[in-house]
């Protein structure tokens, strides 16, 4: 018998996995080969994808990439044998440097089974924190989630425990519910994290927010997905009744009295319905407009009722503070970030993939100890870091460390840890143009500034672009700019500027670029 | 054979059935209209309307939001190509061009035959191999102009064959 695991992540599916596991099904039949065909979740080293691992006494053993179109001569040269004179050997899995220079607490289960088994999930430590959550009061699970320093991971990095203390303490209405939301609406681009985490360990977010209802007093959850991710909707289906048939999910969960349900609901490619109050009102089946807070959604949240929002690897870090303590998850980490963030080395990059360590790393080390320059191979640019709100790193800040507090002060963000990687091809101004673009696009319609400035964002830039009265032109989008991050409620139009600017401040020699007929045509 | 009057009626009334006892179930139903038909017909918005007890108006403002809702039939297959800086960082830009180019069309449009909508996505969570096409549920990786044609083309003789048998 050989067991040979094949990932059924999208990303690995999109390189071809599926093709390469139906060639290795139809060898092993062929040749007689008893087979185990394990088609697990990825281990987020994207650049190794599809990453093919055999079972061996020693452990499992690496092969990658293996594209489609290799996976017969791999074959015949002995794959099933775990053959190590192949060039696509990789050696154990544990120890490819990519992966064992991780810290991984939130992923540390991520591709080692079939993410839908409830079984393979128990053995590796599942539902531990959940149980741990059954022996304790609500404000005793909230006292952890508090010790344990975490902090909001979809961006904003507001401090757990408070905003779980705060639903803990409000009140339902009678015959209502407080509820459990998680924000699966990762719409920023180089972001991956979330996608990962729920089709490589479904039932850890699924523990995370069951534990977030016992902490807070919570019957109802909703996982908000976004619809560009049908693949993580068939895993959490799944992954959700089965959850459910073994009682970990419904009426009287795990035998202690408590209710519990969860359901997925899929958002509309709406980028603004990751803002967690669109979110709440595109849930409650309305337009994803921005409301105004206060009221906090978690004193006046979905149907009114106080709810938590958190973000997808905010509850996924919850089981492994109940399970191992607090004070782990608080021992790692640099000043105030604590714990670990799941980077996402994307774009232009050599080795792309996700990469979770402790906060403090430098940009530069994850660029290149990681990510190994550009795809390309062309000189690395620019660094986009936080998603599409996020600023554009000149080289000269690569040496920033990664924490919430030091790119702050260097008017970025982290975000949700994606990191977009650009070579010395990009042109800025069209990136800057692209933003505002974005906004236009995406913009709820809320504020004016957002709505109205991000569209005469766009011409501006095209004047400046057009060498137009450049310098007036430079000075109102700045202008205008500025009326956005005040004028805006929510990150859409208060962020947008950050990448805008960014662009203007660090990589100015794009805007003055034009063809000498453009200027020609404009002073003539 | 384009569905009758009633055929669209009595589908919307299925969705409407299925799902009115969720809260909120307004967008679940009209993913599930759009599921079944491949658009939201005009009809569909008060037939909703009245058993959601809300005006046109609301129902049309909601389906109007959301990108992916759309009120007239399209293409056999669903193209969406990523938009998004990842992509972008990786020559999405004149992927799009290209694609427009050797498909006759612009975003949110059918090619001619009927067989391709080409839309724009803003990312598709592929980040870390861009750029990224996703055709129906399936997402493609590291897609060069000479790899979307032969996509393409795979997609226009699925059709062939489908005509044929």
């Amino acid at each position: 018998m050989v067991k040979v695991y094949v990932p059924q992540d999208s990303t690995a599916k999109a390189l071809g996995a599926d093709a390469v596991a139906a060639a290795i099904q139809i060898f092993a039949a062929t040749r007689g080969v008893e087979l185990e065909l394990v088609r697990n979740g990825s281990r987020g080293i994207f650049w190794l994808e599809p990453l093919v691992e055999i079972e061996t006494a020693n452990g499992r053993v690496a092969y990658g990439p293996v594209m489609p179109e290799q996976i017969d001569a791999l074959l015949s040269d002995g794959l099933l044998d775990a053959n190590h004179a192949s060039p696509l050997y990789l050696g154990m899995t544990d120890e490819i440097p990519y992966l064992k220079r991780q810290q991984r607490f939130t992923f540390a289960r991520a591709g080692l089974a079939d993410p839908v088994s409830l079984d393979a999930y128990k053995a590796l430590g599942g539902y531990l924190g959940l149980e741990k959550a059954l022996t304790l009061s609500g404000q005793a699970i909230v006292d952890e989630v508090k010790t344990s320093g975490l902090r909001g991971r979809g961006g904003a990095a507001f401090p757990t425990g408070i905003k779980w203390q705060t639903v803990h303490d409000a009140r339902a209405s009678e015959n209502s519910t407080k509820y459990i939301v998680c924000n699966a609406d990762e719409g920023d681009s180089g972001t991956f994290a979330d996608r990962l985490a729920m089709e490589a360990d479904p039932y850890q977010l699924i523990e995370g927010m069951t534990i977030a209802g016992l902490a807070v007093g919570a019957e109802q959850g909703y996982i908000y997905l976004r619809s560009e991710y049908p693949d993580a909707h068939r895993i959490l289906n799944a992954a959700i009744s089965c959850a459910e048939q073994a009682g970990y999910l419904g009426e009287n969960i795990c035998d202690s009295g408590h209710t519990f349900n969860l359901e997925v609901r899929l958002g509309a490619k709406a980028y603004i319905c990751g803002e967690e109050t669109s979110l709440l009102e595109s849930l409650e089946g309305k337009r994803g407009m921005v409301r105004a807070k206060p009221p906090l959604p978690a004193i006046v949240g979905l149907f009114g009722q106080p709810t938590i929002v958190n973000n997808v690897l905010t509850l996924a870090a919850v089981p492994f503070i109940l399970a191992q303590g607090a004070q782990a998850y608080a021992d790692v980490g640099f000043g105030r970030s604590r714990g670990t963030l799941a980077f996402q080395l994307a774009g232009n990059v050599k080795r792309g993939g996700l990469v979770e360590v402790a906060f403090g790393m430098s940009l530069k080390e994850l660029l290149e100890d990681f990510g190994a320059g550009t795809f390309t191979g062309r000189p690395m640019r620019a660094v986009q870091v936080g998603g599409p709100l996020g600023a554009y790193l000149p080289e000269s800040q690569w040496d920033t460390p990664l924490d919430y507090e030091s790119f702050a002060a260097q008017q970025a963000v982290l975000g949700h840890g994606g990191v977009v990687v650009f070579d010395d091809s990009v042109d800025m101004s069209e990136q800057a143009r692209f933003s505002m673009e974005f906004c236009a696009a995406e913009s709820c319609g809320k504020c004016t500034p957002c709505r109205i400035g991000s569209t005469r964002g766009v011409e501006v830039i095209d004047r400046i672009r057009a060498n137009q009265n450049r310098d007036a032109n430079l000075e109102l989008l700045q202008d205008l700019c500025e009326t956005m991050v005040d004028g805006s409620l929510c990150a859409m139009g208060g962020m947008t500027p950050f990448p805008v600017m960014s662009a203007v401040r660090y990589f100015g020699e794009d805007f003055v670029k034009q063809t000498q007929e453009k200027s020609e045509e404009v002073s003539a | 054979m384009p569905l009758t009057a009633e055929q669209i009626t009595r589908a919307v009334q299925l969705s409407i059935d299925k799902l009115i006892a969720k809260p909120g179930a307004l967008l679940p139903i009209l993913h599930d209209i759009q599921d079944t038909l491949g658009y939201i017909p005009p009809s569909a918005v008060p037939q909703i309307a009245t058993a959601l007890n809300q005006s046109n108006a609301e129902i049309h403002g909601v389906i109007s939001f959301y990108h992916q809702f759309r009120t007239h039939p399209v293409g056999k297959h669903n193209v969406e190509i990523c938009r998004a800086e990842a992509c972008q960082a990786m020559g999405s830009r004149s992927l799009e061009a290209h694609a427009k180019r050797a498909l006759g069309v612009d975003y949110h449009q059918t090619t001619t035959d009927g067989a391709i909508y080409l839309e724009p996505v803003y990312c598709l969570g592929n980040c870390a191999c861009s750029p990224s096409v996703r055709i129906g549920d399936r997402v493609h990786a590291r897609v060069t102009p000479e790899r979307f044609d032969a996509l393409m083309d795979e997609l226009r003789t699925e059709k062939l064959e489908v005509l044929n048998g």
